[in-house]
């Protein structure tokens, strides 16, 4: 059974059509990636299994259980972390104030010392900022705060929105080898990220979403082989 | 300058009385994003609840505010889960005719309660003065500017220090982030409500035993802890603190030096000219109301 489950998904912002029967599974122990232009719905659905954005139709499951009744700060609880694209970091409050945020839910409040720990080891940075205010770090430094501050959580599935968007060429390889890291800590991640050969590199599985639907999916290899996803997205 | 150490005692104590219903005011536009014109509607229900536990039971009404206060933050419960909680998302203009028609039924309510008669709360202390350095200070303005200030002080140590604060402030700061931390953010909402309005309601209790009651006292308050508010820097605690000190020592200054009619015409002036060399406030911040705690 996989860790999560999109059957037949439909979002729309009052007429305008958002998804449109979408479905996606996600296994325990994957990395899986969903590609596609912008606007063609990859935010959306994110957004949607974190509960922010509705359904029209369709289901989640989340480990067997259905979501789309359940409000998105129990889903977190469940085990359902998303960094949102933009990062959205608290900008009056110190670095360890938003990590210690991200440890919110009970059972992750009661190992948050621990996890912080682990954080921090993982983003030598932030130790060494940890009483300024988010606000004034970098827009690095900041994707590094949202990506701990999403493992505080101790999700079983992470969800990354664009995490290199807007950085500098060099920052963009220093986020995706951390992505790679979070994987291999054994974390369930589902990414979308514009920076399409990397992140092929370091998923198993893809989809292609095009105008609220899908269009391809399959292995991350053969995605990157496929000379549709070779011409749209990897401009070769 | 014995004189202008007197104006000074007088108006920080006014001044800190001011500060309980600002600090709430401030902290419900800057977690809710929801301008309560019913606020000071909430410290009247205070006074009157005052008024009336002291006028049948004989209870000293500084030990009936501690009864009352809890009953004003039940009240908060069922006026957020009843009205407040509906407006969160809808346009501005509802969130304000809600708040809005809240004050004035609450008005009514009160007239229609109570009537219009003028009430006041006396005590044996009433009319007792301290004389330190040869200066008068009122006990009664004394006890109720003290726990006023301990009051403020306890909430902003729960909101800078707690994680339970810290996640009002996040909230404030961006609610749907706040969400996927696993923060409920309506319960944030429905506490920060409560709790603010049960501050107004102590504030009233805490002023029955020196100003006189009744229903649409609030119109006298409302005015002021707006200026107080928008000079401090929506959503900001220790601006509101600030700038309700410095209206307090404004109102008792031009009070004395003007007379009584000059002492609202001189700080909506002095309110004017702050808010055309810093717009934002004294502590607030330029475009976005974002935060509660700073």
């Amino acid at each position: 059974m996989s860790l999560l489950e999109v059957t037949d998904l439909a979002v729309a912002y009052g007429d305008m059509i958002a998804l449109e029967d979408v479905s996606i599974e996600v296994a325990a122990g994957e990395t899986v990636t969903v590609l596609g232009a912008n606007a063609a719905g990859k935010t959306t659905l994110l957004r949607a299994i974190s509960g922010l954005v509705s359904a029209r139709r369709g289901s989640i499951r989340f480990d067997g259980e259905p979501l789309l009744a359940v409000p998105s700060h129990e889903r977190v609880a469940r085990g359902l972390g998303l960094v949102p694209e933009g990062r959205l970091v608290f900008p009056f409050l110190s670095v360890e104030d938003n990590l210690r945020l991200g440890a919110f839910t009970p059972k992750a409040r009661s190992r948050a010392d621990a996890t912080l720990e682990r954080v921090y080891a993982m983003f030598p940075r932030l130790p060494e900022r940890r009483r300024q205010m988010a606000g004034s770090l970098s827009g690095g430094e900041q994707q590094m705060l949202a990506l701990g501050r999403g493992l505080m959580s101790l999700p079983r599935l992470l969800m990354l929105d664009e995490p290199s968007l807007g950085l500098a060429p060099i920052l963009v390889q220093e986020v995706m080898q951390q992505v790679a890291a979070i994987r291999d800590e054994g974390v369930t991640v589902l990414i979308v990220e514009q920076n399409v050969h990397q992140t092929l590199k370091l998923a198993d599985r893809g989809y292609v979403l095009e105008n609220g639907r899908l269009t391809l999916q399959g292995a991350a290899s053969e995605l990157a082989a496929s000379d549709e996803v070779r011409r749209a997205y990897l401009g070769l | 300058m014995q004189l202008a150490l007197q104006i000074l005692v007088n108006g920080l104590l006014l001044g800190g009385l001011y500060a309980l219903l600002a600090v709430g005011l401030t902290l419900i536009f800057g977690v809710l994003r929801v301008v309560n014109f019913a606020h000071a509607e909430f410290m009247m229900l205070g006074m009157f609840g005052v008024y009336w536990v002291w006028h049948l039971t004989g209870l000293d009404p500084y030990l009936a505010v501690l009864v009352v206060t809890p009953l004003v933050l039940l009240f908060g419960i069922v006026c957020d889960r009843l009205i407040i909680q509906r407006t969160i998302g809808a346009p501005e203009v509802t969130v304000v005719f809600a708040t809005l028609g809240l004050s004035i039924f609450l008005q009514n309510a009160a007239l229609t309660l109570w009537t219009a008669d003028i009430r006041s709360v006396t005590t044996a202390y009433s009319g007792m003065v301290l004389t330190p350095f040869g200066l008068r200070v009122s006990v009664p303005m004394l006890i109720s500017f003290t726990v006023a200030m301990l009051a403020a002080a306890g909430l902003w140590l729960v909101l800078t220090r707690t994680l339970y604060g810290k996640a009002i402030q996040a909230v404030a700061q961006n609610r749907e982030a706040a969400a996927l931390m696993g923060i409920d953010v309506r319960r944030i909402y429905l506490w920060t409500f409560s709790v603010a309005v049960a501050a107004a309601g102590a504030m009233g209790g805490l002023i029955a035993p020196l100003f006189t009651v009744y229903p649409r006292v609030g119109i006298s308050y409302i005015v002021t802890v707006f200026v107080i508010v928008v000079l401090g820097g929506l959503g900001s605690v220790p601006g509101a603190v600030l700038a309700a000190l410095l209206i307090g020592l404004i109102e008792a200054a031009a009070g004395f030096l003007f007379g009584a009619a000059w002492a609202e015409l001189s700080y909506f002036l002095i309110f004017l000219a702050v808010l055309i060399a810093r717009p934002q406030g004294f502590f607030g911040r330029r475009g976005a109301e974002v935060f509660a705690g700073r």
